[in-house]
């Protein structure tokens, strides 16, 4: 028995050489293609930059970016290319929808973190969750069923007194098809990208800061506005960055209630035409009419870099705050 | 005096904050129960199981089968090229870490790959298929959809398997496995559920997604059967009924937006209920 074991030992001595030879070959060659695999990704990036640089440079030559930035008359069939409403009408939903979210947001993972039992956490995940996962044709329609009506009849009688002394709140649309509605279906939109985060900001703050301060005899809430909010400041205002660039880009849910009339809007109550309503709305036309694809490729293009700027910046300082040992 | 100023400030905050809470839920419920209303009378055994007839847009009868079947093809398939992009990367940002800069810079580009909307996508996919020569098919869809899905599921596979235990690799290791069989043979069947779960995110994002396949995949009454036909999807099915002047069109499309949601909602509740389940065979 005992002289069988050691032969068989001797036996695979010579075979156990080689499979690590082969193990540590096949390692190695993963391990190089990984790396290639690796860096898909900032390729890709830079693809797709590339990609849409190449179809809109024929409109950067005809007319100056400056041009297409400030100019405002939008006549593709005579060539004449302005992004100033369109530009303008994205700005204006986006300040509308952040208006709306970022209070009760901010004041969502407040709660969340200082106040609420396990029950709450437990709860607002999946709920967060569906909100990330309704798809943006469902709270389009859910915007013309109830919040463009709301608009119409609600909204606009209640800010008529105020539309004398504040130009912002005058209607001369009829329909409730405008930024409002816009906006208010944006704010429900970007919530569960603003709550998440927020929340996992004030996670970060150290324990033992609320104790020293809850200690000193202060309410929570004095807490929260002494200690809380000012460590946190930075992260919260990454995390309505975010929020703020995933309301730039979003498409459909937000052309189906913001009327898409091309103008400078003057008032909430407005039709306006954000830049992706724009390029959604008019791809069926584009290759027909000379320049008109390029111009809707330099709108996709300025749209990602105006996205870019602020997802870096978002992303930048949250890593720096995240990733930090607690 | 003063104690008492700070208590009503305590109490007012605390209710704003409730309140702020409640909102969020309310609003969640309320689009639920908005398209449940609308979308429940006119839901019918038709709707699910009969591609559109002639003059459907009209009022006559038919079904949004055609664009039932396009959405899970299109976000099957784009689910389907995305994971054997994802995993890869996903399994490399963690297991062969030697440059920790390396992976950081990958990371930034994952989060900005993520943070690009759809109708970019679209744009892009749209370009890609004019240097391909390609029409608005079902496969431009479907590649369009993979490069949505890709940073989408990365960073949601890259997240789980930065969360294993450390000493479970090194324990790995020690034992005398390389990296490879560290990362297929433990890693991998650590994080199952998790992969599972990032895999539906993709597919359920993928299968709402409207703005990306506007551009690429076009629009047809019937199911197609090669990857070169254009073919319909569920969210442009609700966008072009909503557009037409038929109160009874107008009625198939929140019955096809109710479809939408329950598909959409019921890939996130099986996720849930996966990753749930299979939890309990990994090491915690």
């Amino acid at each position: 028995m005992t002289l069988d074991k050691q032969s068989s030992i001797t036996h695979t001595q010579p075979n156990y050489q080689r499979t690590l030879q082969r193990r540590n070959r096949l390692d190695r060659i993963v391990r190089n293609s990984f790396l290639i695999y690796s860096s898909l990704p900032i390729l890709f990036a830079i693809i797709i930059f590339v990609a849409l640089w190449m179809r809109a440079h024929p409109i950067f030559q005809v007319q100056s970016i400056i041009e297409l930035l400030t100019g405002s008359t939008w006549r593709p069939l005579k060539g004449q290319f302005g992004f100033y409403p369109f530009i303008i009408g994205t700005i204006w939903v986006t300040i509308v929808a952040l208006v709306f979210a970022v209070p009760v947001c901010i004041f969502t993972a407040l709660y969340l973190s200082e106040y609420a039992g396990i029950w709450a956490q437990r709860l607002v995940k999946p709920i967060l969750d569906l909100l990330a996962a309704i798809p943006s044709v469902v709270y389009g329609v859910w915007g013309i069923l109830v919040i463009v009506p709301a608009v119409q009849k609600l909204a606009v009688p209640l800010f008529r007194p105020l539309a004398k002394y504040f130009p912002i709140f005058a209607s001369k649309n009829p329909t409730g098809y405008s930024i409002l509605a816009g906006g208010t279906v944006l704010a429900i939109m970007i919530t569960p990208f603003i709550v998440s985060i927020a929340y996992e900001v004030l996670q970060t703050i150290p324990q033992g800061l609320r104790q020293a301060s809850l200690a000193l005899g202060t309410t929570r809430w004095q807490t929260i506005k002494f200690v809380v909010l000012p460590v946190s400041s930075s992260g919260i205002f990454a995390s309505i960055v975010l929020g703020c660039s995933r309301a730039l880009g979003e498409t459909m849910a937000v052309l189906m209630v913001v009327g898409n009339v091309v103008q400078i809007p003057h008032s909430i109550f407005d039709s306006a035409y954000p830049l992706p309503a724009l390029i959604a709305n008019n791809y069926g036309e584009m290759m027909s009419i000379p320049l008109y694809d390029s111009a809707l490729m330099a709108a996709a293009l300025i749209l990602m870099v105006m996205i870019l700027i602020l997802n870096v910046l978002s992303v930048l300082t949250l890593r720096h705050i995240l990733n930090e040992p607690k | 005096m003063k104690w008492k100023a700070r208590y009503i400030e305590e109490a007012i905050m605390k209710c704003i904050m409730i309140a702020s809470f409640l909102i969020i839920i309310a609003s969640l419920g309320w689009i639920i129960v908005t398209i449940l209303i609308k979308g429940l009378p006119s839901i019918s055994w038709a709707m699910l199981t009969q591609t559109p007839k002639g003059g459907y847009y009209l009022g006559k009868e038919g079904g949004v089968l055609n664009a039932i079947v396009g959405s899970l093809y299109l976000a099957g398939g784009g689910t389907f090229i995305a994971i054997f992009f994802a995993f890869p990367t996903a399994l490399f940002l963690s297991v062969y870490v030697d440059n920790t800069r390396w992976v950081t810079v990958v990371r930034l580009s994952l989060d900005i790959l993520w943070g690009i909307p759809s109708i970019v996508y679209g744009a892009f996919g749209f370009i890609l298929m004019l240097m391909l020569g390609l029409r608005a098919s079902l496969l431009g869809g479907i590649i369009t959809l993979a490069c949505l899905e890709f940073p989408i599921m990365t960073r949601a596979m890259d997240e789980v398997i930065r969360r294993i235990p450390h000493d479970l690799p090194l324990a790995a290791y020690a034992l005398g496995s390389t990296r490879l069989e560290t990362a297929l043979y433990v890693i991998t069947k650590q994080v199952i559920p998790g992969l599972l779960t990032a895999i539906l995110l993709a597919f359920g994002r993928a299968i709402g997604d409207a703005a990306s396949v506007l551009f690429t995949a076009g629009y047809t009454d019937r199911i197609p059967t090669s990857l070169l036909q254009p073919v319909a999807s569920l969210p442009l099915a609700v966008f072009f009924q909503l557009a037409t002047p038929y109160p009874e069109v107008q009625q198939r499309a929140y019955a096809s937006a109710l479809i939408l949601t329950i598909l959409v909602l019921g890939i996130s509740i099986l996720s849930r209920w996966i990753s749930y389940r299979l939890d309990r065979y990994s090491i915690h």
